[in-house]
């Protein structure tokens, strides 16, 4: 076997330097003995392998094939190559937590750097070395509300992505925990404020919300501070970042939210990379790892993960999570895009992004039977239609466009199934909004 | 022949840079307000629909143009030690080659630019891969069904104990089993998961052979048991030899079984842990299946299910109806305990783990397994006369753990052995876990060392040891001098902690 260095005579002579007759001896405690003939394919070649799991890509319809409109949650933007070429040195790609911070610098300075990154752009004092996802890090964000307001009941906004409502909904019920949850809100019409009371740990506010609508935050915080629980702000377009003012600058207390947008792929819905920022006051109560400056022996400037009395393997049963990883090689693309792109550059795509979604808006106005929902948003919006939206989806992705999101996929039994979510990012074309537009007056 | 007194001291540099070992400044230090490495244009003037929230100042990050990047991030990576650059051979982290063709695989258009949410009709392949992983996963534990969607090792601990509880809850004794046993040994994460749930903990007490025997587990079986939580082999590096006889006690006294799976590498392919009568186990891809670790993650986590706890899966469940597979995303008329995450899980990771089995195929993975196994007891044989075994001189699984008894009197901690073997220019074994050996050092080679690797890192620990206890202390607590730092202040990091680069801080 090619990945296996061992020669057969490598084996015999090892074998021998440990006494050992038979390699069946050192499994002699298994029960039920060393199994044999598993239903399993015997190995296979790299071009074999090759072969079969390119006939399965090739089964799928890549985004970059099709006029492409699909988001709720996952954004299809432009990723630099030279973003994929670093991420796969074998010294990022190929290293493990930096539990050796001697021999671990690369990993810890870009770390450092993607917290001050991720800090500065949601407007927060601190961040962490990132989460699993934005969907898990908001549900550990309710988590950590809970913990700092010794209070166990969390508000979701009904304009919150489903399935992170659903992700908290599932953690709260385990744990013993309350929950209550606004109706889905597709005009960001909810009057969240009316639902705050001192029975709160937190409120749970997404902007842009699952419907693409922009929510100004000031006056939800103003009541959840008055109430003593925390304004947790939701995203999931981190690029939204670059042109929207900050959660933290509206009082959120806690900012969580996918970055996938910025550096990293599709991929199907994962691998990404969550990202969570706090004040500095709550700084022992944030789950996840944290990676801080110090000096080494010689007074020169070095990191290390820190605060790890928070954690699982040092607190066991009392760690503030039981999260022993985080998303290093998403980070890390992620901010490597960021660094490309600098502060300057992510506005510049920010409003190419909104731009592209307001022509887009403006073309889909003129469609019959087509009707836009949002007053505000920023890459993406809601639309509804004078027909079931998953069948309309389904037939236009039969010829070939990836139409957007009918809001029934994530919402089923909702009555909202003639409802669409379309999103637009900077690599939609004239051309794409021309043949949605034409392939939608078709099927309407 | 240029005679130089080995202890001559390089002068300092200019730059602080030695040769090949280069300074590189915060990005924060380099970086500018205008500068980018993406080329994008303005938009034409149009008309904002942002509700009067548009950002007032500007976001204050600095950019470098694309040579700058490279160059910054090149830099930092060679600060960095990789399974790339030689052996990793940390305890329970598996740290086995990565082959490249995972990566290519995983970065083809069809799976790596496929939205999680566009019609199931246009992602079937997608879903095979997902259906083809499930048989592998299934095929190689002898279990019933698999949640796919957990994102790595302790959120599929989550996702095994959730099942568990609501297994419970649907038996109607929510209010009665709250118990999880675990034992002393186990990773950190077990308890952590199982108070995250509310659950409370029962320590099983370490046999003196380092194995969880089934006597010490009997008497603390009681009603209020909702599960146990083992590793297997154990993070000792044993096997737990009792494992099938606890696993009937647990389920005669109405509890399941939760394995970690951390260490499924010495027995993929070779043992089923559905034959121990395992309940839920969590596999990690990023360990026995080889997806990068990526410098801590990405991770995956899928869990295999037993029949008792199957019904419970969270969403989302792969279907094969006759049109073909569908991911059915709700629990709607299932008893499965809802969603752990947005969309299915690592798909990434999935395809590079298929490309891993695929290659090795049923074969290739007993061989792995055999190959790991063979190369921790090499290792222990090797290093047994020297160093000590809190458990006594008996075989190994794939990893062989060491106490400090050895050092005793030496002056040289587990600690100052580990940063002196960075010196000699290898990543150290986990040191200090678990927690049951004084100073542990646990050391995993994997089936990925060649022979003469396993022998140079044997000869240089035997040499380190015998430097060691022979009163060289001093050089020990002063190591490493040759890594891009010396050891660090941890302490002062935790008292004073700088979490970011603050504006304007030098």
């Amino acid at each position: 076997m090619r990945y296996h260095p061992l020669s057969n005579a490598d084996r015999d002579e090892m074998r021998r330097a440990i006494s050992v007759a038979d390699i069946a001896e050192l499994f002699a405690d298994m029960p039920g003995g060393v199994v044999q003939d598993l239903d399993l394919p015997r190995g296979k070649s790299e071009i074999e392998v090759e072969r079969h799991l390119a006939k399965l890509a090739s089964k799928n319809l890549a985004a970059s094939q099709a006029p492409f409109f699909v988001g709720a949650g996952a954004y299809r933007h432009h990723v630099p190559a030279s973003v994929d070429h670093l991420i796969q040195r074998s010294e990022f790609l190929t290293s493990y937590t930096p539990y050796q911070p001697e021999i671990s610098q690369g990993t810890l300075q870009y770390l450092f750097e993607f917290q001050t990154q991720v800090a500065t752009l949601t407007g927060m004092e601190i961040a962490n070395a990132s989460m699993y996802d934005g969907s898990t890090g908001c549900a550990e964000a309710m988590l950590m509300a809970h913990r700092i307001t010794k209070r166990r009941k969390a508000l979701l906004s009904g304009g919150l992505h489903p399935q992170y409502a659903e992700v908290a909904r599932t953690v709260a019920r385990l744990a013993g925990d309350d929950i209550a949850a606004l109706a889905p809100d597709v005009t960001a019409a909810e009057d969240l404020i009316a639902h705050i009371d001192d029975s709160l740990s937190c409120v749970i506010v997404q902007t842009p919300d699952f419907f693409g609508n922009l929510r100004d935050l000031r006056a939800v915080a103003d009541a959840c501070h008055h109430h003593g629980a925390l304004l947790i702000a939701v995203f999931t377009e981190a690029v939204s970042l670059g042109l929207l003012t900050s959660p933290g600058a509206m009082g959120a207390d806690i900012v969580v939210g996918e970055g996938q947008s910025i550096g990293n792929a599709l991929n199907f819905g994962g691998p990404y990379v969550g990202l969570f920022a706090t004040r500095h006051e709550f700084l022992r109560q944030m789950p996840g790892r944290l990676c801080g400056e110090t000096v080494d022996a010689e007074g020169r400037r070095g990191y290390v993960l820190t605060l790890s009395t928070r954690e699982q393997h040092i607190r066991r049963d009392k760690a503030t999570s039981n999260i022993c990883t985080n998303s290093g090689l998403c980070a890390l693309a992620f901010s490597i895009h960021m660094t490309l792109l600098g502060g300057t550059g992510l506005s510049r795509l920010a409003r190419v992004n909104h731009a592209n979604a307001v022509a887009l808006k403006d073309m889909l106005a003129q469609v019959e039977g087509v009707e836009v929902l949002n007053k505000s948003f920023f890459n993406e919006f809601t639309v509804r239609v004078k027909c079931d939206a998953a069948a309309l989806v389904e037939r236009l992705a039969a010829r070939g466009v990836l139409a957007g999101v009918p809001v029934s996929r994530l919402l089923p039994g909702a009555g909202l199934d003639d409802l669409l979510l379309l999103a637009s990012t900077e690599l939609n074309t004239d051309d794409d909004r021309a043949t949605l537009v034409a392939e939608l007056k078709g099927a309407l | 022949m240029l005679d130089q007194p080995k202890t001559m001291e390089a002068p300092a540099t200019f730059t602080g840079n030695r040769g090949l070992e280069l300074e590189e400044p915060l990005l924060f230090d380099i970086g500018r307000d205008d500068a980018t490495g993406v080329d994008i244009e303005e938009p034409a003037p149009f008309a904002s629909c942002l509700g009067g929230l548009e950002r007032a100042a500007r976001v204050a990050l600095p950019g470098l143009s694309e040579p700058e990047t490279l160059r910054h991030y090149v830099r930092l990576s060679r600060k960095n030690y990789s399974i790339d650059g030689g052996i990793y051979p940390l305890g329970s982290c598996t740290m086995k080659h990565n082959p490249r063709l995972n990566e290519k695989i995983a970065r083809l258009g069809g799976f790596a630019d496929i939205h999680p949410l566009q019609p199931q009709s246009t992602v079937q392949g997608a879903l095979e891969v997902m259906e083809q992983l499930t048989h592998w996963l299934l095929t190689l534990t002898n279990m019933e069904a698999l949640a796919l969607s957990p994102k790595a090792g302790a959120h599929g601990e989550s996702c095994g104990l959730m099942a568990i509880k609501s297994a419970i809850a649907a038996r109607g004794e929510s209010a009665t089993r709250k118990t999880v046993l675990v034992p002393q040994s186990a990773h950190g994460t077990n308890p952590a998961s199982a108070a995250l749930l509310g659950f409370e903990l029962r320590a099983i007490p370490a046999g003196a052979d380092g194995i969880v025997h089934a006597e010490a587990v009997e008497p603390l079986l009681c009603p209020d048991v909702a599960a146990i939580m083992l590793t297997n082999p154990n993070t000792c590096g044993l096997f737990e030899r009792d494992i099938a006889k606890i696993a009937k006690m647990v389920r005669d006294a109405g509890g399941y079984f939760y394995c970690d799976g951390a260490n499924f590498n010495a027995i993929a392919g070779v043992a089923r842990p559905g034959d121990f009568g395992v309940d839920a186990m969590h596999i990690n891809l990023h360990k026995t299946f080889s997806t990068p670790h990526g410098g801590g993650g990405p991770g995956a986590g899928p869990v295999v299910l037993s029949a008792r706890l199957a019904p419970f899966a969270p969403a989302p469940l792969l279907i094969r109806e006759d049109g073909g597979l569908r991911l059915k995303e709700d629990v709607e008329g299932t008893r499965g305990f809802g969603r752990i995450t947005a969309f299915h899980g690592q798909m990434g990771m999935f395809t590079r783990s298929l490309a891993y089995m695929l290659a090795h195929g049923a074969d290739g993975l007993a061989q792995a397994s055999r190959d790991a196994v063979l190369s921790a007891n090499y290792v222990r044989v090797k290093l047994r006369d020297m160093m000590t075994a809190p458990f006594g001189d008996r075989p190994c699984m794939h990893e062989v753990l060491f106490d400090d008894a050895w050092l005793a009197g030496s002056g040289v901690t587990t600690l100052d052995f580990a940063k002196a073997m960075i010196d000699e220019g290898f990543h150290p074994m986990t040191i200090y876990f678990p927690l049951v050996a004084h100073g542990a050092m646990l050391i995993e080679p994997t089936e990925s060392e060649s022979k003469a690797s396993l022998d140079l890192f044997i000869a240089t620990l035997r040499n380190l040891g015998e430097r060691a206890l022979h009163g060289d202390a001093a050089a020990f607590h002063a190591a490493p001098l040759h890594a891009p730092r010396r050891r660090l202040d941890e302490t002062l990091a935790a008292r004073k902690p700088v979490l970011r680069r603050t504006q304007g801080a030098a």
